[in-house]
C-alpha cells in the first residue's frame, strides 16, 4: 500500500523540475527541451522494418503520373534511365532494371536485385527527391511513387495498394544477401 | 659546427636498406648542418655539376609589395595547388572535389583543399537559424543552437576523413593512368574541434533500449546514416571548427558529425538531427551505395571502418624525376583502427623493403607522414609503400586484395565507383627518363 510520502515522491519525480534536478550538474545543460509534437516535421526516418511509416497510401497507377511529371527528366521514361549527361558522366541511376548482379561490379546493383528492405525506398524518396525540390512530395505521392517503382520492378503486383502495413510486408528478393563487414562492431 | 656524436658515420649513411637505392631512414633524422653534410656525403659530388649563376637583387626586393587581404589566399605561383572537380558545370548529380596530395606536405589538409562530396549542392546555412535535435530513445529530447554548443567544453583532435569510394580506380584490372589526386584524393586530414557527442547524449539521458542512432543532415538529400551507439559514446564529436576556423561550407558548416576512422559518408555534414533507435534504418546510403558486392556469395554491408592504407605522394605521376641522384620519398599512411606502427617502402616492386621514418607525433586515426631517403641510379624502378597499424592490421598486397575482394572485368572510368573500400598497395613505375606512371606489381 503506497504511503502518502511515496505518492508525493512520485509526483516530484514526474515533474519537469525533477528532470532538471536529475541531470549532471557539472554538465552545461544548455539544450532546450522540446515536445515530441514539435519535432514531427523533422521526424522522418523510416527504419528497415517500416517503423515510422506515416498514414497514407498510393498505387502504381497514381505513381506513374507523378513519376512522368517529377522524376522522368532525370531517371528516364518509366525509370529506365537516361543517356549520359552532357559532360559524359553517368546519368542518375535507372530505377527500373532487370539486370542481374554479377561479381563485384557495384554498377550492376538495382533496387530489384539488391535492396534488402522496401521501406527505405519510401524514406529516400521522401527525404531527398526530387533532386531539385526535396521534401516537396506529400506522403500520398511518396507511397504512390514507391508502389510504381516496386511494381515496374515486378516486386509487387501492379494493382496492390501500398501503405504502411503493406510496404512493411514486402519481401525484397535479396533480403538475405548481406553480411556485416565488421560483425564485432555491430550492436547486440 | 654541430657535434656529430650520435649521428651515423659516412659509411652508415651509404647503407642501402633495400634494392634500387633505398637508404636507411637514419639519413633523415639528423639535425641542421650536420645532417645536410651527411646527405651530401651520401650523394658524392654535386649532382648538377655546373656552377650557379651569380646572384642578383630581384625586383620584388626593390619595391613595395601588395597590400594585406583580410583572408589570405595562396601565391599566384601556387595556383595549380587546387582540387579537381567532378561536376564543374553543376549538372543534377553529386559534386566531388579531390585533394591534390602530390602538391601538399605534412599531415593537415588545408581547408580550401579538403575533399568534398555533396549530393545536392552546398547548402547556405544561417548558423543562427540552424537547430540540432537529439531525440528518440532518450529521457529528454533536446534542441541545441550553435551558440549553446559554443559554450560546451571542447576537444581538438586530428582525424582523417576518407570516402568509402576513395581508391576505387584500383578495382580496375589494369592500372588506370591517373595521378594520386585522382586515385586517392577522397581522403583528407584536419584538426577538428568540437563537443563530444557523449556529453550531449548524457544530458538527454539514454534509454537502455537504444542500440543505434541515426544522424541526419540539413541539406537537400537530408542524408541519413545508422551508427552504433557505442561509437557515438566512444570518440564521436560534433565538430564546429576545422583546422582552427569554422567548418568550410563544403565540409558541413555550421556543424558536422565526426566519427574518427569511420567511412566518410557516416560523418554526416550539416548535422541537424540525431535520433536514438533500436535498430538500423538500412537507408539508401547503407543499402544501395556504401555496400560491397563480392566476387561470389553475399555482399558486405555496414563497412564502418576505413582500414589501414598508405600511398607515396612524391614522387608520383606528374612529379617526374629530372635526373638521377638523391630524392626523398614522401607519403601518407593512416588507419581507421588506430595509429600507424610501421611503413615499409620498396623500390623494386616489392622484392625488398626498407622501413620508412614516421613523422612524430603519430596520432590515432589521422594522417601520418612517412619519409624514406633514396638515391636513384637512373634505371627503371617500381616504388611502393605498405603500412601497418598498432591493432595488428596491415595493408594488403594487390594479389592479396584481389584474392579477397576481386577486380573488375574491364577498366572503368577513373571517376566511377564500381566498389568501395579499397586499401591495396599502390605502385608507381619510374622509367629511365624519370617519368612516373601508375603500375601494378
Amino acid at each position: 500500500m503506497p504511503t502518502l510520502r511515496g505518492i508525493a515522491l512520485c509526483l516530484v519525480l514526474a515533474s519537469p523540475a525533477a528532470f532538471a534536478a536529475g541531470t549532471n550538474s557539472s554538465s552545461p545543460n544548455l539544450g532546450q527541451p522540446v515536445r515530441p509534437a514539435d519535432v514531427a516535421r523533422w521526424d522522418i526516418e523510416i527504419l528497415a522494418d517500416g517503423a515510422g511509416l506515416p498514414a497514407g497510401e498510393g498505387t502504381a497507377a497514381q505513381g506513374a503520373a507523378i513519376f512522368a511529371e517529377k522524376c522522368s527528366a532525370c531517371h528516364g521514361d518509366g525509370g529506365r534511365g537516361t543517356a549520359l549527361l552532357h559532360s559524359g558522366a553517368s546519368a542518375p541511376p535507372a530505377l527500373v532494371n532487370d539486370q542481374k548482379l554479377k561479381g563485384m561490379d557495384a554498377s550492376r546493383i538495382t533496387i530489384a536485385n539488391y535492396w534488402p528492405y522496401a521501406p527505405p525506398l519510401f524514406d529516400y524518396i521522401r527525404r531527398a527527391m526530387p533532386w531539385n525540390e526535396p521534401r516537396s512530395l506529400t506522403d500520398h505521392e511518396v507511397y504512390a511513387l514507391t508502389a510504381y517503382i516496386l511494381a515496374e520492378n515486378k516486386v509487387i503486383d501492379a494493382k496492390q495498394t501500398i501503405d504502411a502495413r503493406t510496404l512493411s510486408k514486402v519481401r525484397m528478393p535479396n533480403r538475405d544477401g548481406f553480411l556485416p563487414r565488421f560483425p564485432e562492431l555491430m550492436p547486440r | 659546427m654541430e657535434k656529430r656524436t650520435g649521428l651515423p658515420s659516412d659509411d652508415e649513411t651509404f647503407e642501402q636498406v633495400a634494392g634500387n637505392g633505398l637508404l636507411h631512414r637514419r639519413a633523415l633524422l639528423g639535425k641542421g648542418a650536420a645532417a645536410a653534410g651527411i646527405l651530401g656525403a651520401g650523394l658524392g659530388p654535386s649532382a648538377t655539376g655546373a656552377a650557379a649563376e651569380p646572384l642578383v637583387e630581384p625586383p620584388w626586393g626593390l619595391q613595395v609589395g601588395d597590400d594585406t587581404p583580410a583572408y589570405q589566399t595562396p601565391s599566384k605561383f601556387a595556383k595549380n595547388v587546387v582540387r579537381t572537380l567532378s561536376n564543374p558545370k553543376f549538372e543534377p548529380r553529386s559534386s566531388i572535389s579531390r585533394t591534390p596530395h602530390h602538391l601538399l606536405e605534412g599531415t593537415r589538409t588545408p581547408n580550401g583543399l579538403h575533399f568534398t562530396i555533396n549530393h545536392t549542392g552546398i547548402p547556405e546555412i544561417d548558423p543562427q537559424q540552424h537547430r540540432f535535435l537529439i531525440h528518440g530513445l532518450v529521457k529528454r529530447p533536446l534542441i541545441f543552437t550553435l551558440d549553446a554548443l559554443l559554450r560546451y567544453p571542447m576537444t581538438s583532435r586530428a582525424a582523417f576523413v576518407e570516402c568509402g569510394g576513395n581508391s576505387a580506380p584500383l578495382f580496375s584490372p589494369t592500372p588506370i593512368q591517373a595521378d594520386v589526386q585522382a586515385l586517392h584524393g577522397l581522403a583528407s586530414c584536419a584538426e577538428w574541434t568540437g563537443v563530444s557527442l557523449s556529453i550531449l547524449l548524457d544530458e538527454c539521458g539514454i534509454d537502455p533500449r537504444a542500440k543505434w542512432f541515426i544522424a541526419e543532415g540539413a541539406d537537400g538529400p537530408h542524408l541519413m546514416r545508422s551508427i552504433s551507439l557505442a561509437k557515438g559514446l566512444d570518440d564521436a564529436m560534433i565538430a564546429l571548427y576545422q583546422n582552427g576556423e569554422p567548418l568550410m561550407p563544403g565540409n558541413g558548416f555550421p556543424m558536422r558529425l565526426l566519427l574518427p576512422g569511420y567511412e566518410g559518408n557516416m560523418n554526416v555534414k550539416f548535422l541537424r538531427r540525431i535520433k536514438l533507435v533500436s535498430g538500423p534504418a538500412m537507408s539508401y546510403w547503407e543499402t544501395q551505395v556504401y555496400t560491397e558486392p563480392m566476387p561470389k556469395g553475399k555482399s558486405y554491408n555496414f563497412d564502418f571502418l576505413n582500414e589501414v592504407k598508405s600511398f607515396i605522394t612524391r614522387p608520383s605521376p606528374g612529379l617526374d624525376l629530372k635526373q638521377p641522384g638523391f630524392y626523398e620519398i614522401s607519403g601518407i599512411a593512416y588507419s581507421g583502427k588506430g595509429k600507424i606502427s610501421k611503413v615499409m617502402v620498396s623500390a623494386d616492386g616489392g622484392k625488398s623493403w626498407g622501413e620508412a621514418a614516421l613523422q612524430a607525433p603519430v596520432p590515432s586515426k589521422a594522417f601520418t607522414r612517412f619519409r624514406m631517403p633514396w638515391r636513384w641510379d637512373g634505371r627503371p624502378v617500381i616504388l611502393q609503400s605498405r603500412a601497418w597499424d598498432d591493432q595488428g592490421s596491415y595493408q594488403p598486397t594487390r594479389a592479396e586484395f584481389v584474392a579477397a575482394r576481386g577486380q573488375l572485368d574491364a577498366e572503368p572510368s577513373v571517376l566511377a565507383f564500381k566498389n568501395h573500400h579499397c586499401n591495396t598497395i599502390t605502385s608507381w613505375a619510374v622509367n629511365s627518363h624519370g617519368k612516373v606512371t601508375h603500375a601494378y606489381a
